[in-house]
């Protein structure tokens, strides 16, 4: 198997796995119940965990709040704010029209409650216009949210200039930066952000966990009402062991980041070099060189992304597609069945259902993987052209 | 392997479309779109002089329900009389097919108005009016309703 969607989630460190274990089974305490040596355990192990995650992204500990997920941690983020008193005068929110849908559909519901969305356009790579982010923002302006890497295309924001302008301008910026934290570095200081996204099923940590970084001087307040968990931020007790595997996740990534990257880029770039030279209907989607490492996606024209995808598959590779079709496969409602919003943002044609692929690598990947997905593609092309009323043989 | 949205037939027929290519000397050749997803087929017909479906060829650009229903309303076709393949509905490609997922169900009803589509075109090239079609096809819904 040559697992190739990484940006959907990576396979957990086996160290990672072995660090949860003993939270599954002898150390099972409550971390609220530190006054005997059980609870004390695993409120000691969250807070080293906590150390760890604040440590890969350049923050402090008491900056971290836990979640179940990116999905959490964006809402957390967006609503917390937008609940807060101390912002209640300020009701515009400027995002990108590339966001995750957890950060789109929140700014939709806030739509209800008297807020204004912009959102910002992408140039075909998918990268924000600097000077549109600075017009754009007003004194009605609350918050900047702006992803630091989309998923689908690999494009990488410049993060640390939006920073640099929002912080001129007063405005709060919150980065989602679920796709990039272990592939890309990521520093709260050097992007200048007050409140940040990660997941752990990104970086080789289990799934169902998250966190999200508060800078001191922003007010949130908190989605669930209950105990004092997480600094108040966060009721509910917590998820020991996922947030013990996210910890050794975030240090296995501050550790080894520097040696998996660079290995991870070179696989990328041969693989899209190789893309690319094979058919010239063949086009690489996002930023070539601005963009997570060993992230190559693309489209073809005559070709749908599903039929592309499910070729892989039966070859044992697994992509992602963009496509209306794929990502829809088992929704309910045809009415449901729209080309990804992020493809047609950046310029593929909308009015046939996308041949969009992503091939997102881990750290796991070899050479072998990359050749034998390079050695199939040609076959998979040729069959689905042959296939397709659109392609005519030149 | 393993089983996903899509039954063993549906993959099977996706692995090995039955009838794919053209046909130069049709004489039916109906192709139509779906806006919602973007998918296209275009069917090819050959009907002998007594009106019986000769053979069948189709081309599709679509998911893996689309090129299945497409290769399995080929496989339905063959051998048909002009009036048995107006009868072949969208429910009898998803049958042979042992379902489709909900939200596939629109890539069968493709193929059922590529068929329409064709038999129109053949209705055309043999001097007749291509109304007949919608006419005969209003006649077989009705048969079903009583
Ligand atoms: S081809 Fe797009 S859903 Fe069937």
């Amino acid at each position: 198997m040559i697992y190739l969607d990484n940006v959907a989630g990576t396979k957990p460190d086996e160290r990672v796995v072995e660090k949860m274990i003993p939270f599954l089974k002898e150390k099972y305490g409550n971390p609220s119940a530190h006054f005997y040596p059980l609870g004390r355990e695993a409120f000691e192990a969250v807070n080293e965990a906590r150390e760890h995650v604040a440590n890969l992204i350049d923050a402090t500990p008491d900056e971290i709040v836990f979640t179940s997920c990116g999905t959490e941690s964006n809402n957390m983020a967006i609503k917390g704010l937008a609940l807060n008193d101390n912002y209640k005068d300020k009701k515009h929110i400027i995002i990108s029209e590339i966001e995750h849908f957890s950060v789109q559909n929140t700014c939709i519901k806030l739509l209800n409650e008297g807020y204004k969305i912009t959102k910002l356009k992408v140039d075909n790579n998918g990268q924000i216009n600097l000077d549109d982010l600075k017009k754009s923002i007003t004194d009605d302006t609350l918050l900047v949210s702006i992803m630091s890497a989309n998923p689908e295309i690999g494009t990488i924001q410049d993060s640390a200039a939006i920073g640099q302008i929002c912080k001129e301008k007063g405005v709060i910026y919150h980065v989602d930066a679920v796709a990039s934290v272990g592939h890309q570095k990521v520093s709260v200081k050097d992007f200048n952000c007050d409140l940040l996204s990660l997941a752990g099923q990104n970086f080789y940590g289990p799934r169902g966990t998250g966190a999200l970084y508060v800078n001191k001087e922003v007010k949130l307040t908190p989605l669930f009402d209950g105990g004092f968990q997480e600094n108040g931020y966060r009721s509910g007790s917590e998820n020991v062991a996922g947030i013990v595997g996210l910890g050794e996740a975030a240090r296995i990534a501050k550790d080894e980041m520097d040696t998996y990257i660079p290995k991870m880029q070179a696989l990328g770039k041969k693989l899209m070099a190789s893309l690319e030279g094979m058919f010239d209907f063949l086009h690489i989607t996002g930023d070539k060189s601005k963009r997570l490492p060993g992230h190559v996606s693309f489209w073809i024209e005559y070709i749908e992304g599903e039929s592309l995808l499910l070729w892989y598959s039966l070859n044992n590779i697994y992509g992602a597609s963009g496509s209306a079709c794929s990502s829809n496969i088992l929704a309910e409602d045809e009415d449901d069945l729209a080309a990804s919003h992020v493809l047609t943002a950046v310029g593929v044609p909308n009015d046939i259902c996308a041949g969009s692929m992503t091939f997102s690598m881990s750290k796991y990947i070899t050479e072998e993987d990359i050749d034998k997905v390079i050695e199939v593609t040609p076959t998979i092309v040729t069959r689905l052209c042959e296939m397709s009323p659109y392609y005519n043989k030149k | 392997m393993a089983k996903g949205p899509y039954s063993d037939k549906v993959m099977e027929h996706f692995m090995n479309p039955r009838n794919m290519g053209e046909i130069n000397d049709a004489n039916g050749v109906g192709e139509v779109g779906n806006p919602a997803c973007g998918d296209v087929m275009k069917l090819y017909l050959k009907i002998s002089d007594d009106g019986i479906v000769e053979d069948v060829k189709f081309k599709t650009f679509g998911c893996g329900a689309a090129i299945a229903s497409s290769s399995m309303a080929t496989e339905l076709l063959k051998g048909k009389t002009v009036e048995q393949i107006l009868e072949l509905t969208n429910n009898a490609i998803v049958e042979a097919l042992d379902g489709l997922p909900p939200a596939k169900i629109h890539c069968s009803v493709m193929a059922e108005e590529a068929i329409e589509a064709a038999l129109k075109d053949y209705y055309v090239r043999v001097g007749k009016d291509p109304k007949i079609v919608d006419e005969m096809k209003a006649k077989i819904k009705d048969k079903v309703k009583h």
